[in-house]
Formats: structure tokens, C-alpha cells, sequence
């Protein structure tokens, strides 16, 4: 396959950035998108020039760290997809493939498409938490949870941190990702004991990041490769009502 | 700030001030509706009259219309906010975008919905309210109330303004099919028990009070 890609490159965080346009040739169609971009890289050091810097890791689609915005879409057009997960068969020879990085005022361009996600760790330590003191291992089976509960935990903790919800809201709101740690925690006995605070202090992180508000459009759900559903917003809101109305906080 | 004022300020507590309000604004288009639907009696406007005036002189009715003014102006003064805050939240835009594969166009633009709501508003109380309530209407012979039913005629044969009235309301149901369920989600009301429901709801809702209200100018102009 033949392809051209236009790449949104930036030098580093204060620079300006632009949309550049690369050929690449003879792509096979069994290459995941990420596998694509080494070959244009291997292209472009061959020719002494900066390769395109983009986060990956695991590349086996659970891990969040890779991202990218492809044709409009986050990790591509694919459902369920994350990036390293997309393979080129679905696209066509001929191609003209945009990338651009995660945009939000929260995810700040590090380096042509990779973006500091950081503001997310930042949630997570405000209450994506349990405390536990240390002591031996408890019983597998010791805390009985029903299995309706247990599966809609398990769903919401499935969520990778990969941020594509946010680069798909129109608001870059991160209520997808903040509610599935919220929900997932606040579902099991272990994590109820701080549900209150949790709730609390997860949500004013988030407020203080820099994300927008959620507009319920929809669109982080369809495009979330694990597929977190929207009812994790609307337990977020629970959680955050009634946090605040009957927390032990007065300030 | 104490708890309470921090609450509300949060995003996810201006979202509840957007959905009470919304669904209270939901409310007053039902009233206001069905006291609408007396033009429709071929009685050159007495039933209609009559009710104008009960709406403008009831104790209860005064009261609500300052609760119902204070919706507006809060549904409004958080809508702005929020924008902005939205706004900011993404400085530097796509390139390449499509957000219409993910989401419905109505969900993207309820600011912009809103907006065309808002136009509408101002002047249709500018036709209306304003004459009604500041006493520019003319008696009505025989009877204690003042004949607001002549403005509708006369207002609705200037084909500009049921032109905008009907384009308002088509705007309208746009930002209802949205808003409705959207107030249920933001208040943490989903759950598949009863939010297929209020999904459906919400849908006949938009479309059948929109269609009510577009009904009027739309029968004085060619009808009467």
C-alpha cells in the first residue's frame, strides 16, 4: 500500500506546530497503524531527519499509552480499537491519512504527537484510591460481591487512561475517565469507604486540570476502545451529589 | 467559597443547575401550550382573552413568572460559563475532525440552539408580554379584559415574524431531543429500567410541543 500522511509536527511544548506531508511506500496491509509509522521513522533517519515522536508501549491494546488522532477520530475509525490495534487493511492504497495529537488544554503537546497526560495521575491521586493497611492477605472469598456488581465494576475498571474520551469531547472533558475510577471504586465494599472524599476530590481535580464539562454528546463512549459505557457518568453525578450533600466537608 | 457555592460552581454542578432549570423551562412550555391551544376556538378570541387576562392578574401566576424568569436567567448565566470554560478547555483545534461519526449534531450545538431560542424570545416578548403587561392593548366591548387576541392576528400576517416563529421552534425541538434526556443523565437519573423510556419521551416531547406551538402562527397566517 502507498499512502500519504499528514503528520502534525512540533519541535517541543513552546514551539509552533504544523501539519506536514509524508509518502510512504510499500506498506503491508497485516501492519498495525504504529508498525506504519516505524517504517516512515526508519524512512526518515535513513534521510537524517527528526523521526515523529508518538507514545506506545505495550502494543497489544491494553496498556493506554498509545493515542492519536486519525482521519478525525481517536485511535482511527475503528470501534473498540486502540491505535497499536488498528491494522492497515483498514485503510486503502491511495490513501491520505491524517494525525494529529490529543487536543486539550490539559494535554499539552509535548512533542509532535506525544501529549503529557499527566493531569490524569494528578486525578487518580486526588482519590482513584483504597487505603489498606498492611497486614496478611485476606481470604479470596472473605467479602462476598454479587456478580451483577462484580461484572459493572470490572467493566469500569477496564478503562486504560488512554484519554481518547477526551480528545473526542468537544468539550475535552475527562467525565468518562474520571467517573469509571469513581464508579468502579465506589461499586465495591473495599473502595466505599472513601467513596465520599473520593468523589469529591476527583472531581475538583479535574476542574482545577483545565477540562471542560460534560455536554452528554456521546461521543466518548463510541469512541473509547474498552468500551466504558455513559451509565459510569451518570453514577459519577450520584456520587458527586450526594457526596456533597452529606460529606463531613463544610469547606 | 463555602460547600455549597463550590458545588454549584463545579462543572458537574453547573450540569444539575442546566438540567433543573431544563426540565423546569420543559414544564412552562407545557403550561404555556395548552393555554396557547384557546386560540384555536372560533370565538373571536374570548376564551383566549379571558385566559390572557387570568395570566396576567392570578397572585400565583405573578409569583411563578419571577421563578419562571430566574430559570431563564440561570439555565442562561451557567450555559455561558460553561462555554467558555468548554472553549477553553481546548485551545488549538483539529485539523482533521468528524465528530458527526460519534454524536448527534443537535448534542455539538445546544449553545447555538440556544441562542435562536434566546433571539426568538426577546421578540416574541417584545410582541406579546410587553404590550399585555405595560397596558398598550385595546378594551374589548362589553367584557373586563383587554384584547391581546387582536395582536396575534395582526402580528401573525407579517409572514417575517412566522417565519422566525416556526424556524424558532424547529430550533427548539433540536435542543429539547437533546436536553431532555441530557437533564436525566446530567442529574444522574439513567438506568436501563426506565431511561429507553425517557429517551422516547423525550423525543414525542420535542417534536409534539414544538409542532403545537409552530401550529399557531402557521394557522393565522393562512387560515384566518
Amino acid at each position: 500500500m502507498d499512502l500519504t500522511l499528514k503528520v502534525w509536527r512540533q519541535k517541543n511544548r513552546e514551539a509552533a506546530g504544523a501539519m506536514v506531508t509524508y509518502p510512504v511506500k510499500g506498506i503491508s496491509p497485516d501492519m498495525s497503524f504504529l508498525e506504519m509509522l516505524d517504517v516512515l521513522n526508519e524512512d526518515l533517519l535513513r534521510r537524517g531527519e527528526d523521526p515523529i515522536a508518538f507514545d506506545h508501549d505495550c502494543r497489544e491494546g491494553i496498556c493506554g499509552m498509545c493515542s492519536l488522532y486519525i482521519n478525525g477520530r481517536p485511535h482511527g475509525p475503528e470501534r473498540g480499537t486502540t491505535t497499536c490495534q488498528l491494522h492497515m487493511r483498514h485503510f486503502n492504497d491511495g490513501d491520505t491519512i491524517s494525525i494529529e495529537p490529543w487536543r486539550a488544554a490539559a494535554f499539552p503537546v509535548h512533542k509532535d504527537l506525544v501529549v503529557d497526560r499527566s493531569a490524569f495521575d494528578r486525578i487518580q491521586q486526588a482519590g482513584g484510591y483504597i487505603s489498606v493497611n498492611t497486614g496478611g492477605v485476606p481470604d479470596a472469598n472473605a467479602i462476598p460481591i454479587g456478580k451483577s456488581i462484580a461484572d459493572k465494576a470490572f467493566d469500569a475498571a477496564t478503562c486504560i487512561g488512554c484519554g481518547a474520551c477526551v480528545a473526542a469531547c468537544k468539550n475535552s472533558s475527562a467525565m468518562l475517565f474520571v467517573s469509571a475510577k469513581v464508579s468502579q471504586l465506589a461499586m465495591l465494599p473495599q473502595g466505599k469507604t472513601e467513596r465520599k472524599t473520593r468523589a469529591e476530590n476527583m472531581v475538583s481535580q479535574m476542574d482545577v486540570e483545565g477540562f471542560g464539562a460534560c455536554s452528554n454528546t456521546g461521543a466518548c463512549a463510541a469512541e473509547c476502545p474498552v468500551g466504558i459505557s455513559l451509565e459510569n457518568i451518570a453514577i459519577l453525578n450520584r456520587e458527586y451529589l450526594s457526596a456533597k450533600a452529606t460529606s463531613e466537608h463544610v469547606a | 467559597m463555602n460547600w455549597f457555592t463550590k458545588t454549584f460552581s463545579s462543572t458537574i454542578g453547573r450540569k444539575i443547575i442546566m438540567s433543573i432549570t431544563g426540565l423546569f423551562l420543559c414544564s412552562f412550555l407545557v403550561v404555556h401550550l395548552a393555554g396557547n391551544l384557546t386560540l384555536f376556538y372560533k370565538d373571536g378570541g374570548e376564551a383566549f382573552n379571558i385566559y390572557s387576562h387570568f395570566m396576567a392578574n392570578n397572585m400565583l401566576i405573578r409569583i411563578m413568572e419571577i421563578v419562571l424568569v430566574l430559570g431563564f436567567v440561570f439555565h442562561i448565566y451557567d450555559a455561558v460559563v460553561l462555554t467558555r470554560r468548554n472553549k477553553a478547555a481546548r485551545p488549538v483545534g483539529y485539523y482533521n475532525s468528524h465528530p458527526e461519526q460519534n454524536s448527534t449534531w443537535s448534542s455539538r450545538n445546544m449553545g447555538l440552539l440556544g441562542t435562536v431560542i434566546l433571539v426568538f424570545l426577546l421578540v416574541h416578548l417584545w410582541n406579546f408580554f410587553v404590550p399585555a403587561r405595560f397596558g398598550e392593548l385595546e378594551g374589548v366591548p362589553n367584557a373586563d379584559y383587554l384584547n391581546l387576541y387582536s395582536e396575534v392576528v395582526l402580528a401573525f400576517k407579517n409572514p417575517i415574524y412566522v417565519a422566525l416563529y416556526v424556524i424558532a421552534m424547529v430550533a427548539l425541538a433540536y435542543h429539547l431531543i437533546h436536553g431532555f434526556q441530557s437533564a436525566f443523565q446530567s442529574l444522574g437519573l439513567n438506568h436501563k429500567k426506565y431511561t429507553p423510556f425517557i429517551q422516547k419521551f423525550g423525543y414525542a416531547f420535542s417534536v409534539l410541543i414544538c409542532l403545537g406551538f409552530a401550529a399557531i402562527p402557521l394557522y393565522f397566517f393562512f387560515f384566518v
